[in-house]
């Protein structure tokens, strides 16, 4: 099958002239969940808004399919404060009403919710928002950039089984960014490290775990000892070997 | 929502005042303050022979097309300075010089250069109005928040939705404060161009009361005014804006 993604930067320059990326190409393939952790300032959210087009100043090439849609999620919600949810959600998708809003809202557990302003829904509520606009476009590529980081931990666990669920009924590539490695290795096909600035891919892992696995399960906990057991300083970038 | 409470805060300092105002006028028993009971009379006898409606007529399509013009203009200028650092280099110098320059000599400017006319009243009331409208407008402008901005662009928003629903909603606390404090300058404004080279409207009236030393149609115009500023406050602004800030909550 041919790539759904094939991401190839040679440079990307911040305004002040350091460089944010050097020579990082990856490809996913149609349906693959695609994490991509790295320290705090390796280039993570510059890489997204590369792809997703909002930054054009890059020395590289993308190819997507042609007349994709895309779909965002952002570090923080993103709701127009002026728009109900319905009219957030039909910004982005006209059909979104009657019955139809009725169960892709109950899909995201915020049934009598239609006709609340955001600034009425709690923070986790507010991402069941996005996260249900994001999938409304029905994306070929959905973006996700660190889309759970400020939640508690019952919400966020919460809202990666939604994730899971809408990826698995429609099936969007996804490229998730986190810094949280065992986030990664419980959604992901296939993790992508990140070096710090100028980021490159310090290491490729395939997650062959079946689903569903939560976050603190004892696989997933034993994968992530195993990584940095071999690669001991693996979240700030770097590949060198336990010794 | 007002409640009771709230209107009834609203109503008796106003009474308090009229209370005070016909003691005063009462002791005094001069011609240079007359009482409020005076003034209310008068204020009924020009309603009666229908001048007084003849006058603020004219002076509130004044008011209204001015307003109209100038926030139209004022809107777009701030709108575009603030997006674009170049047009507000261009455009700053202009707008400064037309915050300082005294509605007058304007006035006066625009009479001889345009002709005493309707044209040259309402060109010298607009120009005095859209620096300050500009101005509000490109602080608004300048704060609009590009993280939704890049929403619209993900999600590739036309740009009427963009405009529409993601940009103007943003500008909605400065359109207002430019409105509130338009309407109030362009008033004032009109007024002064009326007394300079119009026949009619409350400005003209008011100058002509005057030489005459009229105090009590001075005030009841005054007071018919000042009505129809609290009217328009309740039934437009007001409303309009516990509409659009509904979901401040």
């Amino acid at each position: 099958m041919s790539n759904a993604l094939s991401v190839s930067i040679r440079a990307k320059r911040f305004a002040n002239g350091n460089l944010a990326i050097e020579n990082l190409s990856f490809t996913a393939k149609p349906g693959e969940f695609v994490a991509i952790v790295g320290p705090s300032g390796a280039g993570k959210s510059t890489l997204l808004k590369i792809i997703s087009g909002l930054d054009t100043a890059f020395d590289g090439t993308l190819q997507l399919p042609c007349a994709h849609t895309l779909g965002f999620m952002f570090q923080e919600p993103r709701l127009m404060p002026w728009l109900t949810v319905q009219q957030n959600l039909q910004l982005v998708d006209k059909t979104a009403e009657g019955s139809r809003l009725q169960t892709a809202l109950q899909q995201v557990g915020l049934n009598d919710c239609a006709q609340l302003f955001p600034g009425q829904l709690s923070g986790g509520m507010q991402r069941r928002v996005a996260l249900l606009r994001a999938f409304l476009v029905a994306p070929q590529l959905l973006l996700m950039d660190e889309p759970f980081q400020s939640l508690d931990a019952p919400n966020a666990e919460q809202l990666r089984s939604l994730l899971l669920d809408l990826w698995q009924a429609s099936k969007p590539t996804v490229l998730f960014v986190t810094h949280n490695l065992s986030e990664a290795l419980s959604l992901a096909d296939r993790v992508l490290f990140l070096t710090p600035g100028p980021s490159r891919i310090a290491l490729e892992w395939p997650v062959d775990l079946p689903r569903p696995r939560a976050q603190h399960s004892a696989a997933v906990q034993a994968m992530r000892s195993e990584l940095l057991a071999c690669y001991p300083d693996l979240l700030k970038g770097s590949l060198a070997q336990a010794s | 929502m007002p409640t009771p409470t709230h209107t009834w805060s609203r109503v008796w300092p106003m009474l308090v005042l009229l209370v005070l105002w016909q003691g005063v006028a009462m002791q005094a028993h001069s011609r240079t303050l007359p009482t409020p009971l005076a003034v209310l009379d008068v204020l009924m006898k020009e309603v009666g022979s229908g001048d007084l409606t003849l006058h603020l007529g004219k002076t509130l399509m004044r008011v209204l097309i001015s307003f109209c013009l100038a926030m139209v203009i004022g809107v777009a200028l701030g709108m575009v300075m603030g997006r674009s650092k170049r047009w507000d280099r261009l455009l700053d110098t202009f707008l400064i010089l037309g915050l300082n320059i005294p509605a007058l000599v304007t006035t006066i400017l625009c009479y001889i250069w345009l002709g005493l006319s309707e044209t040259a009243a309402i060109v010298a009331v607009v120009i005095n109005k859209i620096p300050m409208v500009a101005i509000n407008l490109r602080e608004g402008a300048r704060a609009v928040d590009a993280s939704l901005m890049e929403v619209a662009q993900v999600y590739r928003l036309n740009p009427r939705e963009r405009f529409f629903k993601v940009y103007l909603p943003q500008l909605v606390p400065y359109l207002f404060s430019s409105a509130r404090n338009g309407l109030a300058l362009i008033w004032k404004i009109v007024l002064v161009v009326e007394l300079l080279g119009r026949s009619d409207g409350v400005g003209f009236q008011i100058g002509s009361f005057f030489h005459f030393f009229d105090i009590t149609s001075i005030l009841a115009y005054s007071l018919a005014f000042s009505a129809v500023i609290f009217l328009l406050e309740a039934v437009l602004m007001r409303p309009l804006e516990i509409r659009l800030n509904r979901w401040r909550t």
